[in-house]
């Protein structure tokens, strides 16, 4: 159920300039409602000139702490307000809001999780979910350079991670989708990132006959399916990237 | 405990906090947050008479308090809306108002025909102010003869509570609230968006694909409560005040202006719970104030 809460920081991790990973727990100790990995929420922003909430992926999930993380990386005043938050300051947040990633899968598929910049975020939860149900997961994760892979530790606990960066100053030098991890068989990729990115990723799981799901970052006002802003064209028509997504098959995108 | 409950017309309201069109949905959408039965009454998403896919994205950007957005009233068209929306939406315990937009007279006569049977659709409001469909929606509403031309179409055809929302994109909003009065509308609500414009400097492109669009939230409130101020010294309908309504503080703000009723927009993207709090500020100013009947304030200044 969507509910909107006060959540306190636990934990605030400065990564760099540009990104921070934020662990968060309710304020009123209520337990947290069941997230599904790809589900966002919609955070409020207490900073002059920030008016609408920000959407944000949700990174992990703990339910033991009744913990969830957001990796946020500073892309406008309201991000750069949240990168900088401090243990124990309080945040409203709205969730959890959207479809999320397809997580059943047969046990011997070959999953690929393929993640660009800050979008390797939902990716962190769904690579731990599909491990709980038993499946090997690999990740493939794109970076300008090596300092900005995020969270490398965090992957490698879950499966095998892959490597590209555009200064080859970690893994394999260029874009994601020349990477030789793609070289053999695979059954599904889920995949989040920069919209060039994703099209080019959908484009070679297109030719292969590849199943594919992607996560949308389409701007946002409500995240709730009332405004009707943030909608991407599909083969359905103009849908709601916050309630029919942000996840898509890409078979329904016009892409 | 002070009374609240007002009246537009011959509708009474339990109270006087209504939700904006375009902003609330059908009204699910917020049902996890708020008891819908406990607003005056619920303004649904924009209705034409045939099915809309809106303009392309993007169609919204945040600006210095507030947003541009340019929907282009997306919506799947009113025999859509009758067979598979209203019957899931009728028996919420408050009004429910269905916004009426066309691109020509016919259409909206028409769709308010079609409406008008429907039991538990207590009123239309008429949305003569869209600023962002190429044809007709602001067109008709920025001359008084168009206002009243089409108040006069769907007067003649809707018998129930007809309000017609105006738009401020005009010089004088008092003479096109007087036309559409004349034409038998039974209230006026104010104001709709005020036409905008963002440019994205980096890119050198608009932020919206149609380059212009609706302005709404606090940067619009003083505009809309001056124009709320003319408008009911102008008319002896009811006004219903609208734009940049953040918390019930700004609610009142409008009723002291001449609005028996508000509506609730933008705010609700903000926070979804934000129509109760209004309800509840309203009765503690009432008390706070000594007011037994809040209808008392209206038009005080």
């Amino acid at each position: 159920m969507k509910q909107v809460l006060d959540f306190i920081i636990i934990q605030a991790t400065r990564y760099n300039e540009m990104y921070s990973r934020l662990t968060l727990a309710p304020a009123d100790g209520s337990k947290l409602p069941e997230i599904h990995p790809g589900q966002f929420v919609q955070v409020a922003v207490e900073t002059p000139g920030v008016f609408l909430r920000r959407p944000i992926s949700i990174n992990d999930v703990d339910y033991d702490k009744n913990t969830i993380d957001l990796l946020i990386r500073k892309a406008g005043k309201g991000t750069a307000s949240l990168i900088s938050m401090k243990e124990n300051d309080i945040i409203n947040i709205l969730l959890p809001l959207g479809n999320g990633f397809t997580t059943s899968a047969s046990p011997s598929s070959r999953l690929m999780l393929i993640g660009g910049g800050v979008g390797v975020a939902p990716l962190l939860y769904l690579g731990r979910k599909l491990k709980e149900t038993g499946h090997e997961v690999e990740f493939l994760l794109g970076a300008r350079s090596g300092a900005d892979v995020l969270e490398l530790e965090l992957f490698e606990k879950i499966g095998r991670v892959h490597i590209s960066t555009e200064d080859g100053s970690m893994g394999e030098k260029g874009l994601v989708t020349c990477h030789s991890a793609l070289n053999s068989d695979i059954d599904r990729i889920y995949c989040c990132g920069p919209a060039p990115m994703m099209k080019a990723v959908a484009r070679i799981a297109k030719d292969r006959d590849i199943e594919c799901e992607v996560s949308l970052e389409n701007m946002m006002a409500c995240g709730l399916g009332a405004c009707l802003c943030c909608v991407e064209n599909t083969v359905r028509g103009n849908v709601c990237v916050c309630t029919e997504g942000p996840v898509f098959n890409i078979n329904l995108l016009n892409w | 405990m002070a009374k609240l409950s007002v009246n537009i017309g011959d509708l009474s309201l339990k109270n006087p906090v209504l939700t904006a069109s375009g902003t609330f949905g059908y009204g699910e959408e917020f049902a996890p947050f708020i008891d819908l039965s406990r607003l005056g009454g619920y303004i649904i998403k924009g209705t034409t008479l045939e099915h809309r896919e809106g303009n392309p994205y993007p169609r919204m950007v945040e600006t210095p308090s507030g947003m541009l957005n340019a929907v282009g009233l997306q919506n799947k068209g009113v025999d859509y809306f009758i067979e598979n929306i209203y019957p899931r939406i009728k028996d919420f315990d408050s009004r429910l108002i269905v916004n009426v937009s066309g691109a020509r007279i016919e259409d909206y006569a028409e769709t308010a025909r079609r409406l008008a049977p429907l039991e538990n659709v207590s009123a239309i409001e008429v949305n003569i102010s869209c600023p962002n469909v190429k044809e007709g929606g602001m067109a008709f509403g920025t001359t008084a003869t168009g206002a009243a031309e089409v108040t006069r179409a769907i007067r003649a055809v809707y018998p129930k509570t007809l309000i017609v929302k105006l738009s401020p994109n005009v010089t004088s909003i008092a003479d096109i609230a007087k036309a559409v009065e004349a034409e038998g509308a039974d209230s006026v609500s104010l104001i709709n968006t005020l036409m905008g414009m963002s440019i994205d400097v980096e890119r050198r492109r608009p932020h919206l694909s149609t380059v212009t669009g609706g302005l709404s939230g606090p940067a619009v409130r003083p505009v809309a409560v001056r124009m709320v101020w003319q408008v009911a010294k102008a008319v002896k309908i009811p006004v219903i005040g609208l734009g940049g309504i953040m918390n019930g503080r700004d609610a009142i703000e409008f009723m002291l202006a001449g609005a028996t009723a508000v509506e609730i927009g933008t705010a609700n993207f903000i926070d979804p719970a934000v129509t109760m709090k209004v309800i509840d500020f309203m009765k503690d100013y009432c008390t706070r104030h000594g007011i037994d009947d809040i209808n008392d304030i209206i038009g005080e200044i």
